[in-house]
């Protein structure tokens, strides 16, 4: 057995003499096992690309014209428009304000909830539920929950003698209630990468800490949060990547109303192509959002390469 | 990395660091977590299903299927669920074969532009798909896929995640395996099908389950590329049924409505916790 391992290994390396690194049959080979691949990603990932490029520095002057070259002019357009400053404003103060919370809110849960006890693995499944439903079902039941007067949240509120804001329909109040949702869905997934993580801390670290007379928030800062640190920047990655890429519940919600306060970029740019047909403005924000994704994993390039890749650890 | 719901962990000087007052909040927390889920359920059962009263947590009636039945009737959920899981089930089955052979060059082929071809499928990891949903629109329609479930599924065909999970798992069987095939006079077909696959079974399974949960809830590109109510997925129609049945202040047939589409999946979850758990954890960026 062995010796026809070795003797295969010497015919494999008798067909590639003349070129060791390359040998001829691999790359025909390797490059029709990724034509699939390549030619999908190339209509849907690097064309549109291409197009939006395209989109974004050209305009038409008039209606069925030819597209001309109009500079940053789409971009200029586009950071006049109040509805997109505001929907990048609001994006940023959604991002700040769900990742935030959910993070700590998974954090603490996970270190509350990491012994394996039959309570402790009920708790969190009930946690991990909101992550199944789809966006737009749990829309559908806040939006039975935010409802004035007889809603859910208005209804208990007022056992307490307490009265809540139009939760959905005051323009200070409804990006926050959004955010209430936003978090209520998302931090029992980011929970499970810290219940993952904390498994990696090592007992003895522990208990040398514990010795030397360390009170919990001493071991919590200087033992398990210096152990969690690649899993508090993965998460945070996930938790950005889903601020700008998830807005179903904006469009059960409010749809970006009232007066834009909860309008989020990618809501705008759909609003852009499908309601106002304005394409050099969409392709424009597109781009912008782009911008955003790339910068947001820019920083996890490294980890991305190393998880998953050409650079072994 | 992976870790059940259920499953031991580091034990006794993890139980240190959370006092009492914290397992306190956290089990607060988790209650509070199940609250809109109990809506659903006490108002989807409830005889009632306008006006006030709907906000109760407690039910105080007899159960009935009335919201069901008014949801069934007023929207066309069966077709919906058949296009959702046409969608779910053919963009899996596509991605499957795409994922494998691009996995396979990647995990065990040398040739040159290897790392140029490596950083192509990494621009798709970070540019997500949704967000290019204006200019693959645009593509989709140019394809005369517009309106149509494959115009739906299209987008999703390669699958730059799955090639790399894919590719860590071929890269962990031993190549003495293929090489005695190899000599036993295997194609590169009979080496992935008969030795690779089976092989990998496991991340095939975390990948399917986290393709099929994205698809199954994803809304906002259906909803630009299907116009035709009879092709709606479950999102787009509940969010349909949702605009109607809101205006009638119909808070049980909503709630009914959301069971029902939220329900496959549930149900998947209770049955398979841990290979969900499992496959979710090692998804991380999908």
């Amino acid at each position: 057995m062995t010796q026809a391992i070795l003797s295969a290994r010497a015919i494999g390396a008798g067909e590639s003499r003349g070129r060791p690194f390359w040998p001829r049959g691999d790359t025909a080979l390797a490059f029709g096992l990724l034509a699939p691949s390549l030619l999908l990603l190339g209509l849907f990932t690097y064309a549109p690309v291409v197009q939006l490029v395209w989109q974004a520095l050209t305009a038409q002057s008039t209606i069925g014209g030819p597209q001309l070259f109009a500079g940053l002019e789409n971009f200029r357009a586009l950071f006049a428009d109040g509805a997109f400053r505001k929907a990048l404003a609001n994006n940023l103060i959604y991002a700040l304000g769900t990742v935030v919370p959910s993070l700590v809110l998974a954090l603490g849960l996970a270190l509350a909830l990491v012994r394996s006890t039959q309570v402790n693995a009920l708790l969190r499944a009930l946690l991990f539920v909101p992550v199944l439903f789809p966006l737009v079902a749990a829309a559908s039941i806040f939006l039975f929950i935010f409802l004035p007067g007889i809603g859910l949240l208005d209804y208990h509120l007022a056992k307490l003698a307490l009265s809540g804001p139009n939760w959905l329909g005051d323009p200070d109040v409804a990006l926050y209630a959004i955010m209430g949702l936003t978090i209520w869905k998302n931090a029992g997934y980011y929970m499970l990468f810290f219940l993952a993580g904390l498994q990696g801390v090592p007992a003895d670290a522990y208990e040398a800490a514990i010795l030397d007379g360390a009170n919990p928030w001493q071991r919590l800062r200087h033992v398990t949060l210096p152990y969690l640190k690649p899993t508090i920047g993965f998460v945070m990655v996930i938790g950005l990547l889903n601020v700008v890429t998830q807005v179903d519940h904006v469009f059960v919600l409010t749809k970006g109303g009232p007066s834009d306060s909860t309008n989020l970029l990618l809501f705008y740019v759909y609003q852009q192509a499908v309601e106002t047909y304005d394409v050099g403005r969409a392709a424009a924000g597109t781009l912008v959002m782009l911008a955003l994704l790339l910068a947001i994993t820019a920083g996890s390039l490294r980890t991305l390469e190393r998880s998953f890749g050409e650079k072994e650890p | 990395m992976s870790a059940g719901l259920g499953e031991a962990s580091s034990g006794v000087a993890m139980a240190e660091i959370s006092p009492r007052i914290g397992y306190g909040a956290a089990v607060l927390v988790a209650l509070l977590w199940t609250v809109p889920f109990l809506w659903m359920l006490v108002a989807a059962f409830n005889p009632q299903n306008v006006g006030a009263g709907m906000a109760s947590l407690v039910p105080s009636y007899v159960p009935t299927l009335a919201n069901f039945r008014e949801a069934w009737a007023s929207a066309d959920f069966p077709r919906y669920g058949l296009n959702t899981l046409i969608i779910s089930l053919g963009i899996l089955a596509v991605q499957l074969v795409t994922i494998t052979l691009a996995g396979y060059a990647f995990a065990r082929l040398e040739f040159p532009g290897r790392s140029l071809c490596f950083y192509l499928f990494l621009l798709q990891l970070m540019l997500a798909p949704v967000v290019l949903i204006v200019p693959n629109l645009a593509m989709i329609a140019r394809l005369g896929l517009y309106d149509s479930l494959l115009g739906v599924m299209a987008p999703y065909f390669a699958s730059a995640f799955g090639t790399f999970l894919m590719r860590q798992a071929f890269k962990a069987i031993p190549r003495e395996l293929e090489d005695a095939a190899l000599i036993d006079g295997a194609t590169v077909w009979q080496r992935i099908g008969f030795i690779y696959l089976p092989l990998a079974k496991p991340s095939l399974i975390a990948f399917a389950i986290v393709s099929v949960t994205a698809h199954w809830n994803e809304f906002l590109w259906p909803l630009m590329v299907i116009n035709s109510p009879d092709l709606r997925p479950l999102t787009v129609g509940l969010a349909t049924f949702t605009r109607g049945a809101e205006g009638a202040q119909a808070w049980g047939v909503i709630a009914a409505g959301t069971l029902i589409v939220s329900a496959p999946l549930l149900l998947a979850f209770a049955l398979f916790q841990r290979a969900f758990v499992n496959s979710f954890v090692s998804s991380g960026i999908k």
